[in-house]
């Protein structure tokens, strides 16, 4: 890969490439993109005892059909669309409202709410996942108080506990975390909008909702694609939170098993089945392509539908 | 505010009311938002009896104490931990700045085969997670030795920071004028004099911003860690604090302490370097 001009006889070798590039390229290669390629190619293969042997696509075929495998596999990835609607459908829609508030026009304090609104989006997916456990606790009775406050007591549950409503819960609280993202990108593409288009419209007699959908929201589409896209990859690549509040076997009976725990798994192992490889590639490469997909489906439709506007 | 217009009556004091609308809902959310961190935190400096009985409450003289952090620290590396999680970040976010700047400057400023090629790649993995290739790190890191050392995680994290390091600091080094360079090469300056001398200094706004960005999911990684990194010697503080918490779920002081203790560099971090982080995203770093 390392770039060369040998065979350009007047020009000497150009040393100074080498060594800009050469540093970090070599990094990535070898710990990124090597790795990416060697697990697509492991997952064709299937090692027994130590000894691995070439079996195309069976690996994958066992994932899907076979019905030990399948009927995790199914639910994990059911389970990740569940979890990346959750996200779409309430951590998108709430970070645009967030942004259009705080973009308010002479907004006192705009700077410190977006600061603070933010700052859980900081902290590890893993310290937030143990504070909910805590603050959903029935032991400790916070949220159940809480809703008896308000005169909801009676639906306070074990939410975390239970197969019904784990998952949920869960992505709540993922939302809850991350909303500080899509409030940003948004509030920033907001904040670029030349104050002249505003102003026409105001002048052509449109009120504040009419200038947000006709002038504002058309502006802001290309990020809030780009904020689906990378709640997409972020949400098919989780694993922090599950494993954290759930362990690598994301109970109750696997209704929080998301790819990343179920990949997560297949290359451990966990009580009585043994970790692989191969399989774990296998799974890892299927998570891999669904990414890839979406990438693609969002570059090829969406970005390139949506015109640009620079300003 | 644009949405709330319309339920409000447009009048001549229609102003105030707005206002106080969108303060409200933001000064709601803001409590969404800090609330559940703020009661871990004032609950780790409680007693137990007060925790389950007056869990919103403020500790007082009364309940104060420090049982929960001191058990913490005895039973825990907690120093070795942070300590292990700040030279790992320190590390890979320096090379990462380093290297990364030194490829941006490479990539937009040489025309040579392979260029766009390795544009590309690098494109590419600013979408595509360096998680997935766990199964082959690990294999790579066992044939290297290098499994439970804090070196694989920075290679790693080196790796996994690259793509949008190379992608923020291409798009910043297009914005210097190509008059300063050409000077230079007039003058007969080194290439690596132009880049360390006149080039790298330039970047330094754009620096910090990737530096933010590149440092907080190393910091609060916990996948390679736990993968790659997960013996007593080498644990970081977001594996550490997993694994303690996961251990000692029954004792409500202690959980509470190593939760509050792992908050606190973090918080501490965003202090310093919000304005930043703030800037590089509503300056469009990462569109």
């Amino acid at each position: 890969m390392t770039p060369s001009n040998q065979h350009d006889e007047k020009k000497p070798f150009p040393w100074h490439l080498v060594f800009f590039l050469g540093p970090g390229l070599l990094i990535y290669v070898v710990f990124s993109v090597y790795p990416l390629l060697d697990t697509l190619v492991l997952s064709l293969y299937n090692e027994q005892q130590g000894q691995s042997s070439f079996v195309g696509l069976q690996n994958f075929i066992t994932l899907i059909t076979d019905d030990t495998w399948s009927q995790a596999f199914w639910n994990a990835l059911g389970n990740n669309f569940k979890f990346f609607a959750i996200h779409m459908l309430v951590q998108n829609p709430i970070g645009l409202l967030l942004a259009v508030l705080l973009s308010a026009p002479k907004l006192r304090l705009s700077g410190t709410y977006r600061t603070l609104i933010f700052m859980p989006t900081m902290l590890s997916v893993v310290i937030i996942g143990f504070v909910w456990q805590l603050l959903l606790s029935p032991i400790w009775g916070i949220s159940e108080d809480f809703l008896y406050n308000i005169g909801l007591g009676q639906y306070f549950d074990a939410w975390l506990g239970k197969e019904g409503s784990a998952l949920i819960t869960l992505a709540f609280i993922s939302v809850w975390q991350f909303v500080g993202i899509p409030m940003m990108l948004i509030y920033a593409t907001l904040l670029n909008i030349p104050d002249d288009i505003v102003d026409a419209s105001v002048v052509d007699g449109a009120n504040s909702f009419q200038t947000f959908w006709h002038i504002k929201l058309p502006l802001i589409l290309p990020t809030i694609a780009m904020v689906s896209i990378l709640t997409f990859v972020a949400n098919f690549n989780a694993f922090e939170l599950i494993y954290a509040v759930k362990g690598a076997l994301a109970g109750p009976n696997f209704s929080t098993d998301l790819m990343g725990t179920f990949f997560y798994r297949t290359f451990f192992g966990f009580q009585l089945q043994q970790g692989s490889a191969s399989m774990g590639a296998a799974v890892a490469t299927l998570m891999f392509l669904i990414i890839l997909v979406g990438v693609m489906l969002f570059l090829f439709f969406i970005q390139r539908r949506i015109q640009r506007f620079q300003f | 505010m644009k949405l709330l217009d319309r339920l409000m009556p447009s009048s001549g004091i229609r102003q105030v009311p707005k206002s106080v609308t969108i303060h409200a809902v933001l000064l709601a959310y803001t409590v969404i938002a800090l609330f559940p961190i703020i009661v871990v935190v004032i609950n780790a400096f409680k007693e137990r009896r007060a925790i389950f009985r007056d869990p919103l409450g403020l500790p007082d003289s009364d309940s104060f104490t420090l049982v929960g952090f001191q058990q913490v620290l005895l039973r825990s590396d907690f120093g070795l931990y942070s300590w292990n999680s700040l030279v790992v970040t320190i590390l890979a976010v320096g090379l990462v700045l380093l290297l990364g700047a030194m490829a941006a400057w490479a990539l937009t400023e040489y025309k040579f085969k392979g260029n766009l090629l390795i544009t590309f790649l690098f494109a590419m993995g600013i979408m595509i997670p360096i998680r997935l290739g766990t199964v082959s790190i690990l294999s790579l890191m066992v044939s290297l030795d290098l499994v439970n050392t804090l070196t694989a995680l920075v290679l790693v994290y080196i790796a996994q920071g690259l793509p949008l390091a190379v992608y923020i600091l291409s798009e910043f080094v297009r914005t210097i004028p190509k008059e300063l360079t050409e000077a230079a090469r007039c003058d007969s300056v080194s290439e690596y004099k132009i880049f360390f001398c006149v080039i790298l200094p330039l970047l330094k706004p754009a620096m910090a911003t990737v530096a933010v960005f590149t440092m907080i999911p190393i910091w609060n990684d916990l996948w390679f860690p736990l993968i790659l990194a997960p013996g007593e010697e080498t644990r970081t503080i977001t594996l550490g604090v997993q694994q303690f918490v996961g251990q000692y779920v029954t004792d409500w002081n202690s959980v509470l302490s190593a939760l509050t203790l792992a908050i606190v560099p973090v918080l501490i971090l965003y202090t310093i370097f919000s304005r930043q982080l703030i800037r590089g995203l509503t300056s469009g770093a990462v569109k």
